[in-house]
């Protein structure tokens, strides 16, 4: 008996000092730098998410030297597949074993939120660009302090979705498909039928479908029954693509709005030609800083940067400007810093934090063209 | 039904609805149909390999998924024509299914491993594959869009919407079965398989060379496989390395449905997956689509527990 409680005091004691080695180890490397992470889907169904990301937040960082406050930052990156599992996974092994300070990422908000709970609990910063569903920042026990993002959230995209179909399409019908297992999508699909109906309209149809469903020829054979004015998408380009296709083999040629899921060079341009979809920017705007953004990208990666890549590039340059206004490694003060930044002029718009997280801006209206581009139709404020 | 391209004001006499009301079902039961034929070709390897060995060959969805990728790289990188780049995707994948069995299942067989080692080997043999294919230089784990070969043209009968893509689906899986049937029970091997699905060690006593009568088995499952790898490639367009992880869980269930070890119990268990999916999307809501699909097993095996057509009628293969 003494013997197993000796046993056991000496391995407390291992472990003790194990866990104090490791804090010992993390704190005390000052030498002025400052480890982020970077996570986001390289491969997998929304791969050119990922690249986007990557280079948004690469140009941010090469742009400023990869220094901030008296800092030298370095990225360490993470590919998370669109797989909340494996995004937790990295988050975690970036925070215990790298001790990243920050995260940028993820891309989508099914992967985002467990990241966010993961890295809020341990006082690490997480900024995503792109994830906006609510919950990102929002848990169970209130707002999660340690928690921004660089874009506008569900709500007020679905929100844009709904005006813009009762207004400019005129669609008095509606039929909304999305994926029960998908935040994102969930988020948008609710938010567009309560105000599509809010403005009068009438939603005939609300769709469910699994992430590795590839048939939905049943569920547009009865879609296509309800013969509704318009159908509203909000997946991603992959699940929208292939719904579009089958929706014209049932038959169903009516117009489609879906949001910033569709941003992708990937999308069936063919097949969603003349389709709308939300945005958080266009390319063809003509504001200072979309220009400049647009330029600079263009010189480095050789082609036309998507609403990922700018929104990546803004959750850089806000944890730039956080680090920078805080002086410090402590990310107590370098949140509290983000928290009270003012009209910060990024590419997406003039972020202002509401005490959510969330930025207060606008967004815009995108148009598929079968020609590889999308088109800027018009712009939506909150 | 047809594109509202205008024209005819809708009909909202109660004969005419009802006529909407059965072609509308029609329409759906030809859903259901494609959906629960794609199912069949894979059920059957499931139910082939374990009516003869009693192995549940978890790695037969990923076969299904080779299959997929073989056909899309033949006619769209090695620029064979569709028609030939599917046979020769089912050839490749009979290669691939007689090797994983060599290779994984026969040494423990030889060994005399339980028979959960087996299961448990077949499942690292489909994570092995899902992995390995979804590397870089491999197939990658991205999803990939298969163009169609042909025009997908919707032909609207009396108001029933059927496509081209439906028709050939629906048609290349009965010349298929019509295949099967044949090689089962017209040719020496196919009674040399029902001999040993019988009985093992009499077949080996009648001089039935078993090791090869199950390499065969795995081969024709898998070709079996690669079709409906083929089919969904055609029918859906996208296909990725992990594509096969859904279709091979529900074409089990369907083999397990209509009992496993049976070949008509497959087709059927498969069918009736396929519809039960399709009229719960189409009639009831498409949230519980699997849910009901699934609850509809237990509720067989409950009654049933050797599935639909199992045991009962003694023809396992």
């Amino acid at each position: 008996m003494m013997k197993r409680i000796l046993a056991l005091t000496v391995a407390a004691m291992m472990v003790a000092g194990v866990v104090a080695g490791c804090g010992g180890a993390g704190s005390g490397s000052g030498g002025g730098t400052i480890k982020i992470g970077m996570i986001a889907p390289m491969t997998g169904d929304v791969k050119t998410f990922g690249e986007s990301t990557e280079q948004g937040v690469l140009l941010a960082l090469e742009q400023h030297k990869n220094k901030a406050g008296g800092y030298t930052i370095e990225l360490v990156k993470g590919d998370d597949r669109n797989d909340p599992t494996e995004g937790v996974n990295i988050a975690t092994k970036m925070i215990t074993q790298d001790k990243v300070k920050a995260i940028i990422g993820s891309v989508s908000s099914k992967v985002t939120i467990p990241i966010s709970e993961v890295a809020n609990a341990q006082k690490v910063i997480t900024i995503t660009g792109t994830s906006t569903n609510e919950k990102v920042t929002m848990g169970e026990k209130g707002r999660k302090p340690f928690v921004f993002r660089a874009c506008f959230i569900d709500p007020f995209q679905g929100l844009v979705g709904a005006k813009f179909a009762l207004n400019t399409l005129k669609a008095k019908t509606a039929a909304v498909m999305y994926d029960k297992g998908n935040d994102y999508t969930v988020g948008l699909a609710e938010q567009f039928k309560l105000n599509f109906e809010k403005g009068g309209g009438k939603v005939v149809a609300m769709e469910t479908y699994a992430q590795a469903d590839s048939d939905f020829n049943a569920i547009l054979t009865k879609i296509a029954g309800l013969k509704p004015e318009m159908l509203y998408l909000p997946d991603y380009y992959n699940k929208v693509s292939l719904i579009a296709k089958q929706a014209k083999s049932k038959g169903l040629n009516v117009p489609m709005v879906g949001g910033d899921g569709w941003d992708s060079t990937d999308i069936d341009y063919a097949t969603l030609d003349g389709q709308y979809f939300t945005n958080h920017y266009a390319a063809d705007d003509t504001r200072k800083e979309v220009q400049t953004f647009v330029k600079d990208y263009e010189a480095k990666y050789k082609k036309k940067p998507d609403a990922l890549a700018a929104l990546a590039y803004d959750a850089t340059l806000v944890l730039l400007e956080g680090i920078d206004n805080a002086k410090s490694d402590d990310t107590e003060k370098i949140r509290a810093a983000i928290q009270g930044l003012k009209n910060f002029s990024a590419v997406s718009g003039k972020i202002t934090y509401d005490e959510k997280g969330n930025p207060i801006k606008g967004a815009v209206i995108l148009q598929v063209k079968a020609a590889k581009s999308f088109k800027f139709v018009e712009t939506v404020n909150p | 039904m047809a594109p509202g391209q205008g024209g005819k004001p809708p009909a909202l006499a109660n004969p005419s609805l009802g006529g909407q009301f059965n072609v509308k079902l029609a329409e759906q039961l030809l859903n259901g149909l494609q959906l629960g034929f794609v199912y069949a070709l894979i059920a059957l390897g499931y139910t082939m390999v374990y009516g003869i060995i009693r192995l549940i060959n978890f790695a037969h969805g990923d076969v299904f998924m080779i299959g997929a990728f073989l056909f899309f790289f033949g006619f769209n990188v090695w620029g064979l024509p569709w028609w030939l780049a599917l046979p020769l995707s089912m050839v490749l994948s009979a290669a691939i299914g007689m090797a994983i069995e060599r290779l994984a299942y026969r040494p423990l067989r030889e060994r005399g491993a339980p028979r959960i080692a087996a299961l448990i080997t077949a499942i690292g043999v489909s994570l092995f594959i899902e992995y390995f294919t979804s590397l870089k230089f491999v197939f990658s784990a991205n999803f990939r869009v298969v163009p169609r070969p042909f025009e997908d043209t919707r032909f609207v009968i009396g108001g029933l919407g059927i496509s081209t893509v439906q028709i050939f689906v629906i048609a290349t899986v009965l010349v298929l079965l019509a295949i099967l049937q044949f090689i089962v029970y017209r040719t020496k091997i196919g009674k040399a398989m029902r001999a040993v699905s019988v009985d093992q060690d009499a077949a080996r006593l009648m001089g039935v060379n078993v090791d090869q009568v199950i390499s065969f088995t795995f081969g024709l499952g898998s070709a079996l496989a690669a079709a409906a790898g083929c089919l969904f490639a055609l029918a859906y367009s996208q296909i990725s390395p992990f594509m096969g992880i859904m279709p091979g869980l529900k074409a089990f269930t369907a083999a397990v449905l209509g009992g496993i070890g049976s070949i008509p119990g497959a087709v059927l268990g498969a069918l009736i997956m396929g519809e039960a999916e399709v009229l719960t999307a189409g009639y009831l809501t498409s949230n519980y689509r699997d849910a009901i699909a699934m609850s509809l097993l237990i509720v067989v095996l409950l009654f049933r527990p050797a599935g639909l057509l199992g045991k009962a009628i003694r023809e396992k293969v």
